[in-house]
């Protein structure tokens, strides 16, 4: 069995996976990550959606092999010292999330998004959002939520 | 001077935990010794069963057992059917697990029990079983042919009702319009983003059984039943779920074959679906075939309403199965007058996955056959169908209003709703860019889809539902405790999956107590922790839970009232509550509930036969249904070269009666227009020839994503319900009732000039191509199919 080496939320784990072990199942089945949840087995629901070296990833969709070496961050790492980051902060103050069960994934695609675009509009939003599935919300309150995060995330930079 | 909680957008509670990821799917839960259970599935839609052989599943490594329907059939039971809408309904016996004979392409034939998920996989593969193909029934109407064959020996109509009101031969009678219209309500997957998940433990004596379900005590009552396990033994518990939306008011074959797995093996068990297996045989909503047809005056008054449906069953009957579309029953005649009503439905079987409770459960397809009807029937009159409607419906003087179909709809104000949405929409001026476009020729039309729809919520009273031969009650339960520190506990019956129940109801008792809304925690979703309740469905939480909530909190303080008046050596009556504290009219002296709690604690000094605690226990049942109603407009460009519909903008105007938290409230309604466009524009539950259902992943069955849908603008209107003290109604469902013939109407208004009379759902690019493409070709394929 391969042995990989992977840091996942700020912590360092060595372990032994069979070739076809998916990451999210290494992330909710052998280091306890249950934070990121799985919804589908195509790929197309983002339910699993982590960061991977900075950039998002659907991690059923990856295989923990593929991972070896990789630094990744899930929802459960975001916040920092019991401190939300804007982008969880936002979708609590728009009321983006129903059940939840979509909530740790878009708030990672949300973040990848503003990498690219520190202030989308609500177009470049809902089609940049495209891969991360809700059933509850009908993502009006998601948009609103993604760009209060991107305002506040913006201000966090512009402030010294 | 406290803040009034009622009314207030307050942020969630339930918000943190989801957002941190500190989460309790079932899926995320573990025992030790944990075995994973994974089912072989049948690959016919029909068959007989003639040869399964496990063993070479059971000498894998990893694999603890493996069985077969026979193996488990002397103690599996039936899954149970608690809804009987007629006498002579037809209920068939429906193994958890296959044995001799499966129906429909998923249903379970064999499990394996293995030390990891993926060995379960593997094993599943070593299963030796053959089959002996049967005709699959796929088509409801076929189905009905005497020379049909059958799913069930006793034939695939599984009951038949009709209810009458008025002399509907009259109505119809010489009548000058009459609109005669059939539509095809598709099937559709439910697809909450939780994918099921199921985990049963037992310590030889008692069972737990935790399952991502909405129903936590009537599955323990119904699991009871089924497996022989003692009620008092079976603790079942619903932790964190991920959406609903009906699908999980079940009792499904998971549930019961878990808590027999580990009956068998003395170990803990789960099982979590794939969303291929979910799709397969999570149970599907909606599947009618509806007649309609619409008797009317020249001037536009309607005389009677006929409507007839199939709806299709699929394979068996489960918990609710027969009754859902017979919910619609009193609700096709909505919010117009008339003199007549007939309505009958046929329940068919055939080779598909059950169908049944799906978001809005009978009446969004009621509500979708009256209004797309009421706009074709404007369309024969060469009426405007918002004029259509003022002339039938009922007007706001005329509440409290008997309806033709027999139901009392207490409150309602359907002229201040459609003139507010108007106004929001800008009706004229959009009517005028209609002529406009219409007038140039334009590629691009523009149509102009109404719904003006009303719904019954609460499910409830008991006595009406005993009536309708429902298998149960329609009350909730709540407790509340006051704590010795003061704070609180509310206890629910109403078990959420993203309702945000913890936050309304604690705005509910906070404003009741006069404590701090922080100071309250709600608990559910646990039979040994809300040893009573009747769970979350048909938009009955807040109408039957919160009221319960309520009254408990009542019943807590006329305790502490009695105890206050002890402590300040008064009469109750000379006390006046005011925040959270009874004071002695006229004086300074006062007793915080805090303090009352804290002295029935510790008890040295209670009146005279006052127990020491400070806490209750109730149910509510109310009078009556409550009637949400409101009106939705949709603007829908059409691009009549391509088939493409893009939706301009959509408003809606709902009048849900007293709102407890409209954050709340709006993102209920968000998310169930979210979910009748999903309808109208993009899901549907595709079987072939065979009955293989070719739609079982989320690439083949289209969830709307963000890129899909607008953003919609919301207002409400408030007419208090009177059937209840909070004057609440219901809101969880009345999105998706109200947007799908909203939707649909706007296409069809786009281009009937083009000679469009239907589309039909989903409104696909291709079906409306098609459509247009039939239409100028003047051929009857015109309507869409
Ligand atoms: S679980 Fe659906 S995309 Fe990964
Ligand atoms: S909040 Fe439930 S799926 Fe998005």
């Amino acid at each position: 069995m391969p042995r990989i080496t992977v840091t996942v939320d700020g912590v360092k784990y060595e372990e032994d996976v069979e070739p076809r072990l998916l990451l999210v199942h290494l992330l909710r089945e052998r280091l306890g990550r249950t934070g990121t949840p799985v919804g589908c087995d195509t790929s197309n629901c983002g339910a699993c959606t982590i960061m991977l070296d900075g950039k998002s990833a659907k991690s059923c969709s990856v295989l923990a092999v593929q991972a070896d070496g990789c630094d990744i961050l899930t929802i459960e790492g975001l916040s920092e010292g019991g401190r939300m980051h804007p982008m969880q902060r936002a979708f609590h103050e728009e009321h983006a999330l129903q059940c939840g069960y979509c909530t740790p994934g878009m708030v990672m695609a949300a973040i990848d998004l503003l990498r690219e675009d520190p202030d989308p509009s609500e177009e470049t939003i809902r089609h940049g959002l495209e891969g991360n599935l809700c059933r509850c919300t009908g993502y009006c309150n998601i948009v609103r939520a993604v760009r209060r995060g991107a305002q506040e995330m913006g201000q966090a930079v512009n402030t010294p | 001077m406290t803040i009034q909680e009622i009314g207030r957008p307050r942020k969630r509670k339930e918000d943190a935990k989801l957002l941190t990821g500190r989460t309790q799917w079932t899926d995320n839960l573990a025992r030790p010794g944990l075995l994973h259970v994974m089912f072989l599935r049948s690959p016919m839609a029909h068959a007989r069963i003639t040869r399964v052989d496990v063993s070479g599943a059971r000498d894998l490594p990893g694999v603890v057992a493996a069985f077969s329907g026979q193996d488990l059939a002397a103690e599996q039971g039936s899954l149970p059917c608690a809804w009987p809408v007629t006498e002579d309904i037809v209920i068939p016996d429906h193994p958890p697990m296959a044995v001799s004979e499966v129906r429909y392409v998923g249903e379970a034939v064999a499990c394996v029990i293995a030390t990891d998920r993926y060995r379960a996989a593997d094993a599943l593969e070593a299963i030796d079983i053959e089959y002996e193909q049967l005709p699959a029934v796929l088509d409801m109407n076929e189905a009905l042919a005497p020379d049909s064959p059958k799913v069930h020996e006793s034939g695939n109509q599984a009951y038949s009702v009709k209810i009458n009101s008025g002399d509907i031969e009259a109505a119809f009678r010489d009548a000058p319009v009459v609109v005669d219209r059939t539509y095809i309500q598709q099937r559709l997957i439910p697809s909450a983003m939780e994918p099921r998940a199921v985990l049963a433990d037992t310590d030889g004596e008692s069972f737990t059984l935790w399952s991502s379900t909405q129903i936590p005590h009537v599955l323990r009552v119904m699991l009871a039943v089924v497996t022989g396990i003692p009620e008092h033994r079976l603790r079942v518990i619903a932790p964190d779920v991920g959406g609903g939306f009906g699908s999980k008011l079940q009792v499904t074959a998971e549930e019961v074959l878990c808590l027999l797995l580990t009956r068998r093996l003395g170990r803990p068990v789960k099982w979590t679906e794939s969303r291929s297996e979910g799709n397969l045989t999570v149970h599907h909503g909606r599947d009618q075939i509806q007649h309609v047809r619409l008797a009317a005056d020249a001037d536009g008054r309607i005389r009677g309403l006929r409507v007839s449906l199939l709806a299709d069953m699929g394979a068996y009957l489960m918990l609710l199965t027969p009754g859902v579309p017979t919910l619609g029953g009193p609700m096709f005649n909505a919010i117009y007058k008339m003199d007549a009503y007939e309505f009958a439905c046929t329940g068919v079987f055939t080779t598909k996955m059950p169908t049944d409770a799906y978001r809005g459960a009978g009446r969004p397809e009621a509500t979708f056959g009256i209004e797309r009807t009421i706009d074709e029937l404007a369309a024969e009159l060469g009426m405007d169908p918002v004029e259509l409607r003022k002339r039938n419906w009922i007007r706001h003087e005329e509440f409290p209003y008997t309806t033709v179909s027999g139901l009392t709809y207490d409150s309602g104000n359907y002229e201040a709703a459609t003139e507010r949405a108007m106004s929001l929409f800008g009706y004229d001026k959009l009517r005028a860019e209609q002529v406009d476009r219409r007038d140039r020729g334009d590629p691009v039309q523009l149509g102009i889809g109404v719904s003006t729809y009303t719904e019954m919520c609460g499910l409830a009273p008991s006595r009406w539902l005993g009536e309708a031969n429902f298998g149960a009650g329609g009350w909730e339960h709540a407790s509340v405790r006051m704590l010795p520190t003061g704070k609180v506990e509310v206890i629910t019956g109403s078990s959420p999956h993203g309702q945000g129940h913890v936050t309304s109801w604690s705005q509910i008792a906070a404003d009741a107590l006069g404590v701090p809304f922080d100071d309250i925690t709600v608990l559910h979703g646990d039979t040994a922790v809300a040893h009573k309740g009747m769970d979350t469905y048909g938009s009955r939480s807040l109408v039957i839970g919160g009221m319960a909530v309520l009254k408990a909190c009542d019943k807590v303080k006329e305790k502490a009232r009695k105890l206050a008046a002890h402590a300040l050596e008064c009469s109750p009556d000379d006390l006046e509550f005011e925040a959270g504290a009874f004071k002695v009219r006229g004086t300074d002296s006062q007793k915080t509930i805090q303090e009352l709690a804290f002295a029935a604690f510790t008890a040295h000094d209670l009146p005279e036969g006052m127990e020491p605690r400070l806490d209750s226990d109730v149910t509510f049942d109310p009078e009556n249904y409550s009637f949400p109603h409101g009106t939705h407009l949709c603007a829908m460009e059409v691009d009549t070269e391509t088939g493409m519909v893009k939706i301009r903008s959509y408003v809606a105007v709902d009048d849900i009666g007293k709102v407890i938290n409209p954050l709340i409230v709006e993102g209920q309604l968000h998310g169930g227009i979210a979910q009748g466009i999903a309808q109208a524009l993009y899901e549907e539950a595709v079987y072939d020839a065979d009955g293989n259902l070719l739609t079982t992943t989320m690439a083949d069955y289209l969830l709307p994503s963000a890129a899909d849908l607008p953003s919609f603008v919301l207002d409400r209107t408030e007419s208090p319900a009177t059937s209840n003290p909070l004057g609440v109604k219901g809101v969880g469902e009345a999105g998706t009732i109200a947007s799908t013939p909203a939707v649909v109407n706007a296409i069809v208004d786009a281009l009937r000039p083009l000679g469009v009379r239907d589309v039909q759902m989903p409104c696909s690019p291709e079906r409306v191509w098609r459509a247009l493409q039939a239409a100028r070709q003047g051929t009857r394929e015109g309507a869409g199919r």
